[in-house]
């Protein structure tokens, strides 16, 4: 089947569905993630998140883009990088919907498919954080915000002065990172659970009507989940 | 009881004044800390947005430690508490989660059987030694000290939890208990922004400068936290709020932990009280010189 390349409604490109795709495997491994089917749009999740005035999708829309296969828009969104994951909106959804877990698994779909984003510097702290726990086992704090605003405006980095001078006399600075004796052990499992994740990397499905809607999130079987 | 002590990457150096202060205050309410050996990060939030498996093997090492130890976790970083509570709850209900990490683990040489529990100091204070034994412990009376008790986003929620998600009590019954006095501080668990100061500033600035106003228009001369996000966001950052917002916040912010310390009388010294950024004011520093003369 020749994919469409232009949005027709009830139809999905052949982007839209592999985005669908990923993040659907993603949806899977949350547990209680296929709530997200019970959407009723009341719009409670908006309401409760502390930053949703900042956001371009609210979450609510989210959903709605979700279940309309618009996912490139999402992808696009800024709200799905602002999200402090504070809980709110999941800990209130009269549908128990997980949603702060749902934005978890929006932002891996978009780090795996390497979508622009218009929050690049999230990206970028999410990718500094983890070499830096790869490096040391632990995180050095000091090391991250040097890398972080090396990379993202070295200017910034200057107004850190007095912040650092005061954490070195009140003896809260620790200048040199440090290892974990177990390091080794650690780099094998993580390796090992890296390679685990290639292995679960879903084949690239031929374009299919089936991604519409819900379809292609499991069926009810997945509800019988312990879910709270 | 004992609990297998897991500080975190921010109590070891930067926020050193929660890890003296629950340490010292376990010890004086004669509970004993353990810590574990060799404890790596628990990949906190950030790692959640990157790789599954991987984030959940790199909690997971630490639940195993612990389970050797035979000791459940005691984490007071609200994160690292957040992060080890997921990681256990995935890899409970996910079958092909917990096959995938213990392949992983056992890369490591280690396996994890899924029985270490994570604990959060207040939850342990409060639901397990109880108001009683605390009470009989105390040395100061914190004397109607003005506070706001902010508990933030992530030891009330996500999971069913061991206070209520909305209006969280164990913060103001414990100081109501050492003769504090809670303030009205309807904000308290409403989210810091987190990481957001550093990838989001004017949005975090935004957060706190509500809070910080909240607790200050209802008269609060503290405010004390459970985490030490919440803690460099409040307090590191009051200077640039002020800066930005034009106003003249001076509002000290200490962990739950040390203003407990004080009314238990131990030293200042013992419980990071000389890490603060902001002057600690008149009244609260007499309570601590008041506490161990």
């Amino acid at each position: 089947m020749a994919h469409p390349t232009v949005s027709l409604p009830g139809l999905m490109t052949h982007s839209e569905a592999e985005l669908r795709q990923v993040f659907l495997k993603q949806v899977e491994a949350i547990p209680a993630g296929e709530r997200i089917k019970r959407c009723i749009q009341c719009g409670t999740c908006t309401g409760s998140c502390p930053v949703s005035y900042a956001m371009d999708i609210s979450p609510r829309q989210l959903i709605a883009l979700f279940r309309a296969g618009e996912m490139e828009a999402i992808m696009k969104s800024r709200t799905i990088w602002i999200c402090a994951s504070c809980y709110a909106c999941s800990t209130r959804c009269p549908s128990g919907i997980k949603i702060t877990d749902i934005i978890y698994a929006l932002k891996r779909t978009a780090m795996e498919k390497q979508k622009k984003s218009q929050a690049p510097q999230v990206q970028t702290l999410a990718r500094l954080f983890v070499s830096n726990l790869m490096r040391y086992g632990r995180l050095h704090e000091g090391t991250l915000i040097r890398e972080y605003y090396t990379k993202t405006g070295i200017t910034k980095l200057f107004g850190f002065f007095p912040l650092v001078k005061k954490m070195y006399t009140t003896k809260r600075l620790a200048l040199f990172p440090k290892k974990i004796k177990a390091h080794k052990s650690l780099s094998h499992i993580i390796r090992k659970a890296q390679e685990i994740e290639m292995r679960h990397l879903p084949e690239p499905l031929p374009y299919s009507p089936e991604y519409v809607g819900y379809k292609g999130l499991g069926d009810l079987a997945l509800e019988s989940r312990k879910g709270e | 009881m004992k609990y297998a002590y897991y500080p975190g990457c921010s109590l070891e150096k930067t926020q050193r004044g929660y890890d003296e202060s629950v340490r010292e205050v376990f010890k004086a309410l004669g509970q004993e800390l353990v810590e574990i050996d060799d404890w790596n990060c628990c990949g906190a939030t950030v790692y959640m947005s990157v790789k599954e498996t991987v984030s959940l093997a790199v909690s997971a090492r630490n639940l195993a430690l612990a389970e050797k130890m035979g000791l459940d976790i005691l984490a007071p970083c609200s994160s690292c508490f957040t992060v080890l509570s997921k990681t256990n709850r995935i890899l409970d209900e996910v079958p092909d989660m917990r096959k995938d990490v213990s392949e992983a683990l056992a890369e490591g040489g280690l396996s994890y059987g899924g029985t270490t529990r994570v604990r959060h100091p207040l939850d342990v204070l409060m639901n397990d030694l109880g108001i009683e034994p605390i009470r009989a412990q105390l040395r100061t009376n914190l004397n109607g000290l003005k506070i706001a008790p902010y508990y933030g986003c992530q030891i009330v929620r996500p999971d069913k939890s061991w206070d209520d998600h909305e209006n969280p009590v164990l913060l103001d019954r414990l100081f109501r208990a050492c003769g504090g006095d809670i303030v009205y501080f309807p904000m308290k668990v409403r989210c810091c922004g987190g990481m957001l100061m550093t990838t989001f500033e004017e949005t975090a600035l935004k957060l706190n400068k509500e809070l910080l106003a909240c607790a200050g228009e209802n008269g609060a001369e503290v405010i004390v936290t459970t985490c030490p996000l919440c803690h460099i966001n409040l307090e590191a950052y009051q200077d640039k709020i002020n800066r930005v917002y034009g106003t003249s916040f001076s509002l000290p912010v200490l962990y739950f932990t040390q203003l407990l310390g004080i009314a238990l009388g131990l030293p200042a010294r013992d419980i990071g009280l000389d890490s603060s950024f902001i002057p600690l004011g008149e009244k609260i520093t007499s309570l601590a010189e008041a506490a161990y003369v």
